[in-house]
């Protein structure tokens, strides 16, 4: 299959503009003619249903929330990207597009980077205008920060929930169309299945979570904007809903999934304690800022922190790389953590944890400084560990937090279903093989308020659409096979609980496919994975019955779907023979144990078509061309 | 440490509910409540019973899904914490713990400790926003914002819309969470011109929601797990006050 990427040509600073021209218009008349589904109420999702709605057109979002305000975008701590160069410190659009691209390591589409770029100022106006409480100097302009990977600072932040206030602005939007009648929003409703008909996505099938009715929704058009898949790892950054259904349904259609096993670690995570842990806390990246990370020297040093003194102590991060120090991007810090954790410097009970000290910050800035910067964040942590760290240094972990893969989209943000838009963090997007921080909230709505809108006019406006209701054959198939998955998992009635499973299908893919990864431990999941999705299907227990609020049925399709996507992420990782940003592949390593890229053979997108069950999937390539940014091992040395 | 656990049980809206039972014997101090909730459902599940049903997500205290009254105060009393954030260390082995949903009239029980909060998304919906359409926004810094204003409206913005005020509250009142948001928008240059206009709304739709009225008791802001002080309530008030005031006879019919 070939890949239209649909990327235009020309100098890169004027695609988008010219591009932006060329998209067809839906005359204002006819827009109301047209209704669009969009799923997932996130950055992406609230700010393109608003978006949408503002121009004429009828949107049905579904969210699994009870609100959309709660789509995990809200989780987002440290900040959002935007080259404003309000701080005079040599930022442009040209910088933060230069950065991002070399971030992901060279494994993004030049074009779709630099669009990201260029209206990633526009994001922080309409922000602001919407009520964003963004921090602010005493002169009254915005404040800025620096963040992982880059050297000018260009992070805005609204203090340490800068996702929860650019959620609620998009969702204040979102409401403000549902006043208008522009939108009608359905929370708690999950979408169970895509309906393709005709060729084109025309609709979803979804379960009522209070009353398990399933119904059929028909549309011109569908948005999935339903966030990533971390939760694949059971333990993971992301809220426990977090799912891959409505992405995995879409793939199971025809769509096309692209690189999989982009995933990113974050390196500053609060330690697993037990058995029982449901989730990992992100301590935001904003920390690496001041705070220093390091690891005893010796072995088994168990000296309180604080006894260990200078010369007997490891800041890894600001050896090995002097410049970036501790705002090495993440996928290079989690690595690096981890590296001093294999070799047994690890620290607290488990071993697994290495020190963020404030110590000196707190010493050289005051305290009070520290606490107007990271006072939220500091009481967390200390909320969850009961350890004061101002005090005592604050040990972290990396963790499961981001999927860069997703979805493949062309520049318009469309899959490779006609019709079928995904945006946010569910697609493939543009941030190649890792993301730097403070790039998901700018990415999520840029797609929503400043691509979607484009894209799904010239879509609209070149398509003949055949008229259809939820009484179309392809409807009631769709809504079928849901019943049918539906009745299966209750009727197992087995032994084990549906987190029992998931949390072993976590084990396997964090050894083997988490941070570091090798053929023989892939090939090993690849063995492992099938066996225990077969146990699951005959072996889980789902309590209750569908006809009522059930979340032990909610957790059981979702895992389902997570089994077989764990399969592709580990066949993804195993084709890619190279290291590359959040894919480091044990074998292809330099001699100081950086990424090494293999810019012959992989300098592309890896997009994975379904070919049915118990069929391997078909992976067709696009390739990435670099006109701009020079591709080069990076370095933050 | 071992606990015993008094959960409140109710099939459906309408189905009666009563406390159940339930021994929690396996209490590790570094797990969180719902962690523990979790260990107590496993075994439910293991034993053929329907576990309990409790709202949560982000489980990091920010998006404000999961709350449930335990003894009897919203999130477990433990100050500036949701109950996803507090930690077991804070009970001691042998310990009684009662849970309840949210109680409150405006927020009815789906099950067990799920309730609806939708009444709060409609309050928004009447007026909780500044109305900017995407696309007609001037540049970020055209407009200067005093720090002091900015700090005002992200303390208010700060509010998770948990519910936990309104379950906290003898009244079952929502004064905290409409104060909250007008206090966010209205501190801002951005929220001025609809500033009387959306005050009023958002309480008229209020009072068309069953909550109950302000009495200034302060349990809201004892129970906000975003500290939210009780001043946003005097906001909302005074603007409320001013906006029936000045808009005149239009601003009787909008707030009833």
């Amino acid at each position: 299959m070939q890949l239209d990427s649909k990327v235009p040509s020309g100098p890169i600073e004027t695609r988008w503009q010219r591009r932006k021209f060329e998209l067809k218009l839906v005359n204002p008349a006819n827009k109301r003619k047209y209704t669009v589904i969009v799923v997932g109420s996130g950055l992406a999702g609230a700010a393109g249903a608003a978006s949408l709605a503002e121009l004429g057109y009828n949107v049905n979002c579904f969210c699994y929330q009870d609100s959309p305000r709660r789509a995990h975008s809200i989780a987002a701590q440290g900040g959002i990207n935007a080259a404003k160069n309000y701080q005079n410190d040599g930022d442009s659009v040209y910088r933060l597009f230069y950065d991002t691209v070399k971030g992901g390591d060279f494994r993004a589409r030049e074009s779709n980077v630099y669009r990201l770029a260029e209206v990633s100022g526009n994001i922080i106006d309409q922000c602001v205008a919407q009520g964003v409480p963004f921090a602010r100097e005493y002169g009254g302009v915005l404040a800025n920060r620096s963040f992982g990977g880059a050297q000018v600072s260009r992070t805005f932040y609204a203090r340490g929930q800068t996702g929860q206030q650019l959620l609620l602005g998009a969702y204040h939007a979102l409401q403000r169309q549902v006043a208008a009648g522009g939108v009608r929003m359905f929370p708690r409703t999950e979408m169970l299945d895509l309906v393709v008909a005709g060729g084109r996505a025309r609709g979803i099938v979804t379960r009522d979570m209070v009353t398990g009715k399933l119904e059929t929704h028909a549309a011109d058009a569908v948005v999935l904007a339903t966030g990533g898949y971390g939760n694949v790892f059971y333990l993971s950054t992301m809220a426990k809903g977090c799912n891959a259904t409505a992405i995995w349904r879409a793939y199971k259609r025809g769509a096309l999934f692209a690189n999989p096993c982009y995933t990113q670690i974050h390196p500053t995570c609060i330690p697993v304690t037990g058995e029982y842990q449901s989730k990992l806390t992100l301590m935001s990246e904003s920390l690496r800022n001041d705070g220093r990370i390091w690891v005893p020297k010796t072995k088994g040093d168990k000296r309180s922190p604080d006894a260990i003194p200078e010369p007997d102590r490891d800041y890894f991060l600001e050896r090995r790389y002097p410049s970036f120090g501790n705002l090495a991007p993440r996928d290079i810090s989690s690595r690096a953590a981890k590296v001093v954790c294999d070799e047994g410097l690890g620290v607290g009970e488990s071993g697994l944890g290495v020190y963020l000290d404030f110590a000196e910050p707190i010493r050289r800035l005051g305290r009070k400084t520290i606490t107007e910067r990271y006072g939220n964040l500091f009481d967390m942590y200390a909320l969850i560990t009961g350890e004061d760290p101002y005090r005592v240094p604050m040990r972290i972990f990396p963790a499961m937090h981001y999927t860069m893969g997703g979805l493949w989209v062309d520049y318009h943000l469309m899959s490779s279903i006609p019709g079928l838009f995904v945006a946010g963090e569910a697609n493939f997007s543009d941030h190649g093989a890792n993301r730097l921080g403070a790039s998901a909230l700018m990415q999520g709505l840029a797609d929503g308020y400043f691509v979607l809108p484009y894209a799904m006019g010239d879509y609209l406006a070149q398509t003949k659409f055949d008229k259809i209701d939820s009484a179309h054959a392809d409807f009631r198939e769709a809504q079928a096979g849901v019943e049918s998955k539906i009745k299966r998992l209750l009727a197992a009635k087995g032994k084990r609980t549906v987190d029992s499973f998931h949390r072993e299908l976590g084990k396997i893919l964090w050894d083997n496919c988490g941070m570091a990864r090798n053929a023989r431990g892939l090939e090993l999941a690849l063995a492992k994975i099938p066996e225990l999705r077969e146990e699951y299907w005959k072996n889980v227990i789902v309590p209750g019955a569908n006809e009522e609020f059930n979340q032990s049925l909610e957790k059981a399709g979702r895992v389902a779907d997570f089994f077989e996507l764990a399969e592709l992420m580990c066949l993804d990782a195993l084709e890619r023979d190279e290291s590359c940003g959040g894919h480091f592949r044990e074998e292809y390593q330099t001699g100081e144990g950086e990424a090494q890229r293999d810019d012959e053979n992989f300098s592309h997108v890896a997009a994975w078509e379904y070919q049915g069950d118990g069929h391997r999937p078909a992976r067709y390539t696009e390739p990435l061309i670099f006109e701009y940014v020079k591709p080069a091992q990076r370095s933050y040395k | 440490m071992k606990l015993t656990l008094h959960v409140w049980r109710q099939k459906n809206s309408t189905a009666p509910g009563q406390f159940v039972r339930y021994e929690a014997n396996d209490v590790n101090e570094h797990m969180s409540f719902l962690e523990m909730l979790d260990v107590v459902n496993e075994e439910l599940i293991l034993k053929g019973e329907e576990p309990i049903a409790f709202d949560h997500d982000c489980r990091e205290g920010i998006c404000g899904t999961c709350g449930s009254m335990v003894n009897g105060l919203a999130h477990g009393g433990h100050k500036g914490a949701t109950l996803c954030q507090l930690h077991m260390r804070f009970f001691k082995d042998g310990d009684e713990v009662w849970l309840e949903p949210w109680r409150a009239r405006a927020f009815p029980v789906i099950r067990d400790l799920v309730v609806d909060r939708g009444a709060l998304d409609r309050i928004v919906v009447s007026g909780g926003f500044v109305s900017v359409p995407t696309g007609s926004a001037p540049d970020g810094n055209a407009v200067a914002v005093p720090k002091p204003d900015a700090d005002r409206a992200m303390d208010a913005a700060a509010c998770i819309g948990c519910g936990a005020c309104v379950a906290a509250c003898p009244n079952a009142a929502v004064a905290l969470f409409l104060g909250a948001k007008i206090t966010h928008l209205g501190s801002l240059p951005q929220g001025q011109p609809e500033r009387m206009d959306r005050a009023l709304k958002m309480v008229a739709q209020a009072s068309r929601e069953v909550f109950g009225y302000c009495t200034n008791i302060g349990e809201c802001e004892a129970a906000c797990p975003k500290e939210i002080k009780l001043d946003v309530i005097a906001q909302m008030n005074r603007d409320f006050l001013r906006a029936s005031l000045t808009q005149g006879p239009e601003a009787e019919q909008v707030a009833g």
